[in-house]
């Protein structure tokens, strides 16, 4: 059976507003990076219903794109967690305000 | 020959440049030798091109020589060029001949000095600008030359700038020629406004067109004037030349009496096309002229400085010589320029021996009895008193007396009276110097009197030489002898008179009686000076004490500095300071600091949107795209 569209992008938007509130109450900056990646999928998510809905090609190519940059994004966003944990001994955004003089 | 004319003024610039860079690295007799060598240079250069100039055939006088053009804007075309013409080859000569004989004196009076090297790179710096006043063939040119004397004069008065009043006075003389320099500048704009150029002969050449007493040459020549009378220390700006006596002796000869104040006295007669057609100028030169002299003399006569009785006695002098243009009598006029630049300079130049001998004395109530111990200088100086007072055959004598006759015939018998009481005060002045100076009994202080010494050669030779000038310096233009007068005849090229004044040729009875009535005049004084120093020396005071307030008003120059003073520097400061901490610090200073201020506020307050946490950040962005997306759904 096939599952209609609305059903696919209202999952999708519930996502996508789950990942924006989890980025900006959370204050680990893991769990913002997680909820980064959830945004990104929820967006997925709408563009293979609507490949499969338009029955055309582009947005299955548009996902691999974002997922490329996802795992870029992950791999460099990452690295800067390390670095900062390193230099402060924390995760948490709430002690990383600093770009305030 | 003559294409070298331009050489005359670089060769001092030379000298200004080497002593100038190099002089404290130089041996002191090396810098002395340069700045003297290279003044003599331009004297023998101005010699061959007058001797020059002579023989070129009529037709091919007057010459220009032009070195490059300066500026070319539009109509306005200023050039570097060198008018030679007997005018300005008088000029050159004396300028150059004078500045040479008083450079080898300093090389003795400021021997001692440990700024020898300034003092000749300013002196050489002098005589180069000096040099482009006179020979300028425009008016921008002389400008440049008139405004670098006058730097060089202020820096020569405050010469020995650690003293206070020295510098003082450098200042006050540079005001004050401002204010006159204002005029010139003035001038020269109207000038090119009217004429469209600035060149000396195009100028006269068009201004001949012009209806005589015309308002806009009567402007031009009273802006002129104007700046001839800071320069040339006339009412009302005379008030800087006695400071300026706070500069070494030479530099008041050579700057303050024989050189730079007699450029008004050139400019004026090189304008002499442009006067004569405005007779109301000449009526105004005429009249400051003799007031000048008049009013200069008699501040000459209270004064106890031998250099401020030279300089009262200078501007009286230049009086004259304005009187003589205010008449119409150019020739004249700068004839006395001439003789008075022999003997107002070995005048000073003897003060200055003077002075030497007495270890820097200069008020005379401490000197007296000197004729035996410097005899040179005491010589030199009667010769030049003389010649001052106008006594046959000296120097000024001829130049005095043809100023007073054309006074006479060409102006009004009021100037003559006036010029002859001048006449008259100059020569009890001159003397009461000399009889105060070298005769009576020696008031020198006894620690002074015991190494009073004749100067070494290299100042008296100048002495002598300047004294030779002074004594027959006047014969070139001897006045009776039909066509004697060679000095009018090769003047005549470059002044030009209108036809309104007298050409008319007097009786030798008249001319030798206006003669013996001024040598008369002369001699009376001298007496009186000799009654009141020499036979009764008591009698000065007697008389000081009977005319208690007329004195007191002299000897305090008619309080004119005190009421200058009062009048305009006070006021000037005033406003000054009310500008500097009323307007500048309050309104213009506010406006900066308030809207710094303003700028300050609104910051300190806005700065806390930035709070520097990651999530308020990226609140704004999800909140700035809801409401995109929102305006864009909502259309």
């Amino acid at each position: 059976m096939v599952v209609p569209l609305p059903y696919i992008l209202g999952l999708s938007v519930a996502l996508f507003a789950l990942g924006a509130i989890g980025v900006l109450i959370r204050r680990n900056i893991l769990i913002i990076l997680m909820c980064l990646e959830m945004m990104l999928n929820a967006v997925n998510l709408a563009f293979i219903a609507f490949a499969d809905y338009f029955k055309a090609v582009d947005g299955q190519l548009f996902v691999f794109f974002v997922m490329v940059v996802a795992a870029a994004e992950v791999a460099v966003g990452l690295a800067l967690v390390v670095a900062i944990f390193r230099q402060r001994a924390t995760v948490y955004v709430d002690d990383l305000n600093i770009l305030k003089w | 020959m003559i294409e070298y004319v331009w050489l005359i003024p670089v060769f001092p610039l030379i000298g200004f440049i080497i002593n100038g860079l190099m002089g404290e690295r130089l041996p002191k007799n090396l810098v002395g030798t340069i700045g003297a060598a290279m003044v003599g240079l331009s004297f023998a250069l101005t010699v061959a091109i007058f001797l020059e100039y002579v023989k070129l055939p009529l037709e091919a006088r007057p010459t220009e020589v032009t070195v490059y053009t300066w500026i070319a804007s539009g109509t306005f075309k200023a050039v570097v060029a060198f008018l030679v013409d007997p005018l300005s080859l008088i000029m050159l000569s004396v300028v150059s001949g004078v500045s040479f004989v008083i450079h080898v004196y300093s090389v003795g009076y400021m021997h001692d000095d440990p700024g020898f090297p300034r003092y000749f790179a300013y002196l050489n710096l002098f005589v180069f600008f000096m040099l482009v006043l006179v020979g300028a063939n425009n008016f921008l040119m002389m400008f440049v030359g008139w405004e670098g004397v006058g730097l060089c004069s202020y820096l020569l008065i405050g010469f020995w700038y650690q003293k206070q009043s020295a510098s003082d006075a450098g200042k006050k003389a540079f005001v004050v020629n401002r204010i006159g320099d204002f005029g010139f500048l003035l001038g020269i704009f109207l000038i090119f406004w009217t004429f469209g150029t600035i060149n000396f002969r195009e100028v006269f050449e068009l201004a001949a067109k012009y209806p005589v007493g015309s308002g806009v040459i009567t402007a031009i020549t009273l802006f002129l004037f104007l700046g001839a009378t800071g320069k040339s220390a006339q009412i009302p700006l005379y008030t800087w030349l006695p400071d300026a006596m706070e500069g070494p002796t030479p530099v008041s000869a050579l700057i303050h009496a024989a050189t730079m104040v007699t450029a008004g006295v050139y400019m004026v007669a090189r304008c002499s096309a442009l006067y004569t057609l405005a007779p109301m100028s000449m009526m105004v030169v005429a009249i400051i002229g003799a007031a000048t002299a008049i009013f200069a003399a008699s501040m000459g006569m209270t004064q106890f400085d031998i250099k401020r009785v030279l300089a009262y006695s200078t501007v009286s002098q230049l009086g004259y010589m304005f009187l003589a243009c205010g008449v119409g009598a150019f020739t004249a006029g700068i004839f006395h320029l001439m003789t008075h630049a022999f003997f107002k300079a070995l005048l000073f130049l003897g003060a200055g021996s003077i002075s030497h001998a007495l270890s820097g004395e200069l008020d005379m109530r401490k000197m007296g009895d000197m004729r035996k111990h410097i005899p040179i200088t005491y010589w030199t100086f009667m010769i030049a008193t003389l010649a001052i007072c106008g006594i046959f055959p000296f120097a000024g004598f001829f130049s005095k007396d043809e100023i007073l006759f054309h006074s006479l015939v060409d102006g009004h018998i009021l100037y003559w009276g006036i010029a002859t009481a001048a006449a008259f005060i100059t020569a009890f002045y001159m003397f009461r110097a000399v009889f105060m100076v070298f005769f009576g009994k020696s008031r020198v202080e006894p620690e002074v009197a015991h190494h009073i010494h004749e100067s070494p050669p290299v100042m008296t030779v100048p002495l002598m030489i300047l004294a030779i000038g002074s004594a027959v310096g006047g014969l070139v233009g001897i006045p009776i002898i039909e066509g004697g007068h060679v000095f009018k005849e090769f003047l005549a090229p470059s002044i030009i008179h209108s036809t309104g004044l007298h050409e008319a040729h007097y009786t030798i009875t008249f001319e030798v009686g206006m003669m013996l009535f001024s040598m008369l005049v002369a001699v009376v004084g001298i007496f009186v000076a000799y009654r009141m120093y020499i036979k009764k020396p008591e009698l000065p005071t007697v008389v000081a004490q009977k005319f208690r307030v007329a004195y007191d008003l002299i000897f305090h120059k008619y309080y004119v500095d005190e009421i200058y003073d009062m009048a305009v520097v006070e006021p000037i400061k005033d406003s000054s300071t009310f500008l500097w901490k009323g307007v500048d610090n309050q309104v213009v200073d506010g406006a900066v600091n308030g809207s710094a201020g303003v700028v300050s506020y609104l910051s300190a307050h806005f700065r806390k949107l930035e709070t520097g946490f990651l999530q308020n950040y990226a609140l704004a962005i999800v909140l700035g795209v809801a409401l995109i997306v929102g305006y864009l759904v909502g259309l």
